[in-house]
């Protein structure tokens, strides 16, 4: 699996996208569990990054953290320019809809829906008009590989088939990072491959893409790997 | 830079697009959640389509009888009179203004019988009366057969029978010129009535003429109730001198009654059971509302997932809530539509049935939808809550 690294060195995209400052998580209780212990990090645009660590090591919250699902107990998380400590709820919802895109391990299909139908979801609360939508999604959907099962019900698909709608899912609004939590937890080795080849391809797209893992193999074949554990980043290597 | 950021409307098609979705995928339980608010609804909108239907019918009816017939009688038993009235009561009737037509019938005492063979045991409960001519137009009563007695035929032995009477008697219509054994005379029938629907006595009488009645069956008798029919405008003013006139001397004899005040008075009576039955609907109403609020806190948990998965993709608390919210509407709806549908068929299958007009009424529909949408909404706002105040992390997790 070959994967190029957009260049960072030469200037052609270093501003950052997402940073992380002193990021700290702790979640309540009798005896606190500190999930994240001040994470300082930075992703540039046009990124390939993978997270990686053994369970427990804090990434499915930096994951949740990243993506503004959850709000840290202390640091500060500026999305594209965004600061998320000075947004509300419902500003985070804004800036989800707009700037981020998921992709799960599970992938969150809505079963009863086509292909299609799942993929146009991911643009439902942007403000994007009915007919606009199913354009952008079988645009989407061609660039998975997957324009052939457009009005398959999602439940009728394979699971990397899946996996691609949902991936698909993730870019159809041109997000300006998408996070992909254990993208290829689910599949077996050849699929997952397939899978991280295909989000290798989107990158060269232009696409910046956070993935987390706890499989190293997979992380060393990502341009950008960054280690964890106990809730801190254990190494940052390019 | 964040100033920019606003969460996007959701469209009211996409949400309903969403809700429907999201019921589609849970059909059965959907159908049968609707299924106690279709009940509920289907009972409300029966019972006031049935209600107004017969009090449309009523009304029609009352219409056609007339509010204005009005019946004298003596009262009988100790301190309350003889039962019979006075020979100038009928007379003095007749004189007082707005009175259109005054009838009086006198009891003969006399059976009727299809031939002389019968035992006089068998007398089918059929009376004979001695009635006045202006009878037929102060009841408003039509002939079935035949014709009605005249200055002639009321002096000879000539009967005009009552829809039931004629009907025990076995005669159906007067070919072959039926008679029957009155008294201890043959008569000759003339004429048969249709049935009188405010006056049950008429109905199940051999009538005939005053004048028959002394020739030949030897019966003098004092009238023992006068119909009287008035101007509609002075029915109450009429009915309150009535007893005066007719029995000067002791007025507190005499009993002056309208008939079709009986038939509202059953009416009144059914709509006691209207009400006992728009109870039970609403009870069905309540118990369908507590069901769809079940079905949708059980989603709201199966669905956490898709609450996750929502709330990543961009949605705002209050979307989510309103698509559940919807969902309950849609719910709802759905089963009042279904229950305006077997309602109004109920109304329209009975009321055909009884030969009444159709007559839904709108307030029945729309109150009926407007109700089931309301307990929707009720229903549906817990539910919606929940899942607006989920967390998405916590939703996400539950995989």
């Amino acid at each position: 699996m070959t994967m190029t690294a957009p260049d960072v060195a030469d200037g052609r995209r270093v501003e950052s996208v997402l940073s992380l400052r002193g990021v700290q998580k702790t979640y309540g209780g009798a005896t606190p569990v500190h999930a994240l212990r001040g994470v300082d990090l930075d992703i540039a645009g046009g990124e390939l990054l993978a997270v990686v660590g053994p369970s427990g090591s804090g990434k499915s919250t930096l994951l949740h953290i990243m993506g503004t699902l959850d709000r840290p107990t202390q640091g500060e998380v500026v999305v594209d320019g965004n600061a998320v400590s000075e947004l509300n709820d419902r500003q985070l919802s804004a800036l989800r809809a707009g700037h981020i895109g998921f992709v799960f391990q599970s992938f969150h299909l809505l079963n009863g829906e086509s292909a299609l139908e799942n993929v146009a979801d991911g643009l439902l609360y942007t403000g994007v008009g009915a007919t606009e939508r199913r354009r952008l999604a079988t645009e989407a959907l061609d660039r998975v590989d997957l324009g052939h099962r457009s009005h398959h019900l999602a439940s009728k698909l394979s699971g990397g088939e899946m996996q691609r709608v949902a991936v698909a899912r993730a870019i159809v609004g041109t997000p300006t990072i998408v996070l992909a939590d254990e993208p290829t937890g689910n599949l077996d080795s050849v699929t997952s491959d397939s899978i991280v080849a295909l989000l290798g391809e989107l990158n060269d797209e232009g696409i910046t893409m956070v993935v987390i893992t706890h499989n190293r193999e997979i992380a060393e074949g990502f341009p950008r790997q960054v280690g964890m554990r106990d809730g801190d980043i254990e190494y940052d290597r390019r | 830079m964040t100033t920019k950021l606003k969460p996007a409307r959701l469209g009211a098609g996409d949400l309903m697009r969403t809700s429907a979705a999201g019921l589609r995928n849970r059909r059965l339980r959907a159908a049968l959640s609707a299924l106690g608010i279709m009940i509920g609804i289907a009972a409300v909108v029966g019972v006031l389509g049935l209600s107004q239907s017969s009090k449309s019918d009523l009304l029609a009816q009352l219409d056609k009888l007339g509010t204005n017939l009005v019946t004298v009688q003596a009262g009988t038993g100790i301190g309350l009179g003889s039962g019979e009235l006075p020979e100038t009561a009928a007379p003095m009737i007749s004189r007082i203004n707005p009175v259109d037509a005054v009838a009086a019938i006198s009891d003969v005492d006399a059976n009727v019988y299809r031939s002389d063979l019968i035992p006089s045991t068998q007398s089918g409960g059929i009376q004979v009366k001695a009635v006045d001519l202006s009878l037929l137009d102060t009841l408003g009563v039509e002939l079935a057969d035949g014709t009605w007695l005249n200055e002639a035929t009321a002096r000879y032995p000539t009967a005009v029978l009552g829809a039931v009477a004629a009907e025990r008697l076995g005669i159906t219509d007067l070919d072959g010129h039926p008679m029957v054994w009155l008294g201890d005379e043959w008569f000759g029938v003339v004429g048969i009535l249709e049935g009188a629907d405010l006056a049950a006595d008429i109905d199940r009488s051999a009538l005939i003429g005053q004048a028959a009645a002394i020739d030949y069956l030897g019966s003098e008798e004092p009238p023992t109730k006068i119909f009287v029919r008035t101007d509609p405008a002075f029915v109450d003013d009429v009915m309150g001198v009535l007893s005066a006139t007719a029995n000067p001397e002791n007025p507190e004899e005499i009993e002056v009654e309208r008939p079709t005040d009986a038939l509202e008075a059953r009416e009144a009576a059914d709509d006691t059971l209207t009400l006992l039955f728009l109870g039970l609907g609403a009870v069905a109403l309540l118990v369908g509302g507590v069901g769809i609020a079940n079905v949708m806190v059980i989603s709201v948990l199966e669905r956490r997932a898709e609450i996750g998965l929502r709330r990543a993709l961009g949605a705002t608390r209050r979307q989510v809530g309103a698509q559940f919210l919807a969902e309950a509407l849609l719910l709802s709806l759905a089963g009042g539509l279904g229950g305006v549908a077997i309602g109004a068929a109920a109304t329209a299958g009975y009321s055909r049935l009884q030969d009444w007009d159709v007559l839904i009424p709108p307030v029945a529909i729309f109150g009926g939808l407007g109700a089931a949408l309301l307990i929707g909404a009720v229903a549906g706002l817990y539910p919606a809550v929940r899942a607006s105040r989920l967390s998405p992390t916590e939703a996400l997790r539950t995989t």
